[in-house]
């Protein structure tokens, strides 16, 4: 049986913090295995990516014809199959990014192994795969073995240590696929929020607002807050299905996973959902105006009051303390 | 268009923390005095598909897999004016894996006829996992577009707004295909009107017992080994002061040590 790790990775993505975490993770796992990892990188990528890459991997194979240069399922995913099922690895490892998390189970199928999504430890027992994640909604932590081989696996990036590099340099295969002419589904438009400064998930400090804020407008009042601490802005679920905030700025189970320094939890109640996607920052502080509120069980400090009478004096008193 | 909503029904997500235990025997939840609802995402399938058939015509068959009690989430389906509700019963066992799901509701749908869409919930609020849909559209030969929000219709198939990492795409279908539902203001599941719940308990409902529907179970792609409660070890410290400005001024020092330990 195999024990080599393939990671797949999105040249449009670059070698980022995600990238990295994969990295890390397959070269654990393939050091676990006793054998090799390898890189795939979809699309044509960056010369500064690709060196990245082979200074972590053992190979590298890029697949960089002109049609994969943007994502379209139908295509990644035969790309992805045709390279994965050459190199017939015992583990394949993904980014937890939506074009991962649409194909991994298709993948998986066409591989004939097992799917997995939002996994934060991975294991090796008798042969077989086994990855650790968050159950019933971040209440609950869950081992799964992967029955079937490949394990085609979806991580949290991030909460991996970035990979060492080898010491080498892998060799770098450009390899042609076969891709269908016709597909049954096309991405025809992409629309890209404009967010200031750094995404969410590689913040070190971010600010998130809740249900109690109550409405799109206050939110504007914690954009000001994160200007002040250089921080980024999310929201919980309760806030964006309100349509205060856009989607890609949900934070929790069915958001963002973020790793900050501190999390400013505002207005938030704190279900376990939401804290599921804050399990990994450092330090956690809210204000709530509820002394009972579920958030507090989970941060550091917290100030219990109004948010609407400490945000505007917080913003005044950071100044300071920061000028 | 005819478009098949495969829902699940789970224990309640929102029982609070402190009530749910573990059961170690079966590596799941502790059923206990928890409610079973149906999962949230795919009430937000089964709205979306609700919205689509009353902009096209057409007809939306609501189909779930679970134990007798799921019956409760397609009556309430029904209520909410889905055409057709099927459900394949399972006993109170292990709950079955993924794939094992993944092939009982494509027998029961090939056995319902030719559907233009399948949607599904993105994922459940129980596991989590979200591969049920994939592995679905895998058995019934579909492509997938996943995690989306809108749907319209469009020549031959559907226009679909998907969500993605940095805001949305636009992506046209071809009919047949599955899509993954996730939540947005607009896929809010309608409340059913009350004389709609009344007859939708005299609705007919079509049955068939796992065993009846003759789907090998023998192939898992999953099994949980290990489920446990993790523990906390955060005491939160409360800003004092004797004014809202003092602690203010407690807490905004306290993040301000934050950001000059940062580089």
């Amino acid at each position: 049986m195999s024990s080599d790790v393939v990671i797949c990775l999105f040249a449009s993505n670059g070698y980022d913090r995600a990238a990295q975490g994969v990295a890390g993770a397959g070269r654990n796992l393939a050091a676990q295995l006793g054998g090799s990892m390898h890189a795939v990188i979809v699309g044509p990528p960056e010369e500064v990516t690709t060196s990245a890459v082979a200074a972590v991997a053992d190979t590298v194979t890029v697949l960089d014809q002109p049609e994969l240069a943007d994502y379209q399922p139908e295509l990644s995913l035969a790309s992805l199959q045709q390279a994965c099922g050459q190199l017939d690895p015992a583990a394949v490892l993904l980014g937890s990014d939506t074009a991962s998390l649409e194909l991994t189970a298709r993948l998986a199928a066409r591989l004939g192994g097992s799917p997995m999504s939002d996994g934060t430890a991975l294991a090796v027992a008798d042969g077989a795969i086994r990855v650790t994640r968050s159950a019933y909604g971040g209440k609950a932590e869950a081992v799964f073995e992967l029955t079937k081989s490949p394990a085609v696996v979806c991580l949290r990036a991030r909460g991996f240590e970035p990979a060492e590099p080898t010491g080498g340099e892998a060799s770098v295969e450009r390899t042609i696929v076969e891709l269908p002419d016709l597909v049954p589904t096309r991405v025809v438009d992409r629309r890209v929020e404009e967010t200031e400064g750094v995404p969410l998930e590689d913040a070190q400090l971010v600010v998130g607002g809740g249900r109690g804020i109550g409405g799109a407008e206050p939110f504007d009042d914690l954009r000001q807050l994160a200007e002040v601490m250089t921080a980024a802005v999310g929201a919980s679920r309760s806030a964006c299905d309100e349509g205060w905030v856009p989607p890609s700025a949900q934070i929790g189970q069915t958001g963002k996973k973020i790793a900050p320094e501190l999390y400013l939890a505002i207005a938030i109640s704190g279900a376990a959902q939401h804290v599921l996607g804050i399990s990994d920052a450092k330090a956690v502080c809210a204000i709530n105006n509820d002394p009972d509120a579920q958030i507090f069980r989970h941060s550091h400090f917290g100030i219990v009051e109004d948010y609407r009478k400490v945000v505007p004096p917080l913003i005044e008193r950071l100044r300071d303390l920061t000028s | 268009m005819r478009i098949l909503v495969c829902m699940k029904q789970i224990l309640d997500p929102d029982l609070p923390a402190r009530d749910f235990r573990v059961d170690a025997s079966r590596n799941e939840a502790e059923r206990a005095g928890a409610n079973l609802v149906p999962n949230i995402f795919c009430e937000n399938a089964l709205e979306t598909a609700l919205q689509l058939r009353d902009a096209t015509g057409g007809s939306v068959t609501a189909l779930s897999f679970g134990t007798e009690e799921a019956e409760d989430v397609l009556r309430k389906a029904l209520a909410m004016t889905v055409d057709e509700a099927a459900l394949v019963i399972r006993s109170d066992g292990p709950a079955p894996d993924a794939l094992t799901v993944a092939k009982v509701l494509a027998t029961a749908a090939r056995k319902l006829g030719d559907f233009d869409v399948v949607m599904v919930g993105r994922e459940s609020g129980d596991w989590g996992v979200g591969q049920t849909g994939g592995l679905l559209a895998e058995e019934l030969g579909l492509p997938m577009v996943a995690l989306v929000d809108g749907a319209e219709p469009a020549d031959g198939g559907l226009k679909l707004r998907r969500q993605t990492d940095y805001g949305f795409d636009a992506v046209e279908a071809q009919a047949p295909v599955l899509v993954t539902i996730t939540n947005c203001e607009g896929n809010v599941p309608r409340i059913p009107k009350t004389r709609d719940v009344m007859k939708a308990h005299r609705k007919p409902l079509t049955t068939w017992s796992f065993d009846e529907l003759g789907v090998a179970a023998d192939e898992k792609v999953a099994e949980v080994v290990e489920l446990s409660v993790p523990e906390k070890h955060v005491t939160c410290e409360f800003v004092e002061g004797d004014s809202l400005d003092e602690k203010v001024d407690a807490f905004a020092r306290k993040i301000a040590d934050v950001m000059s330990g940062l580089g």
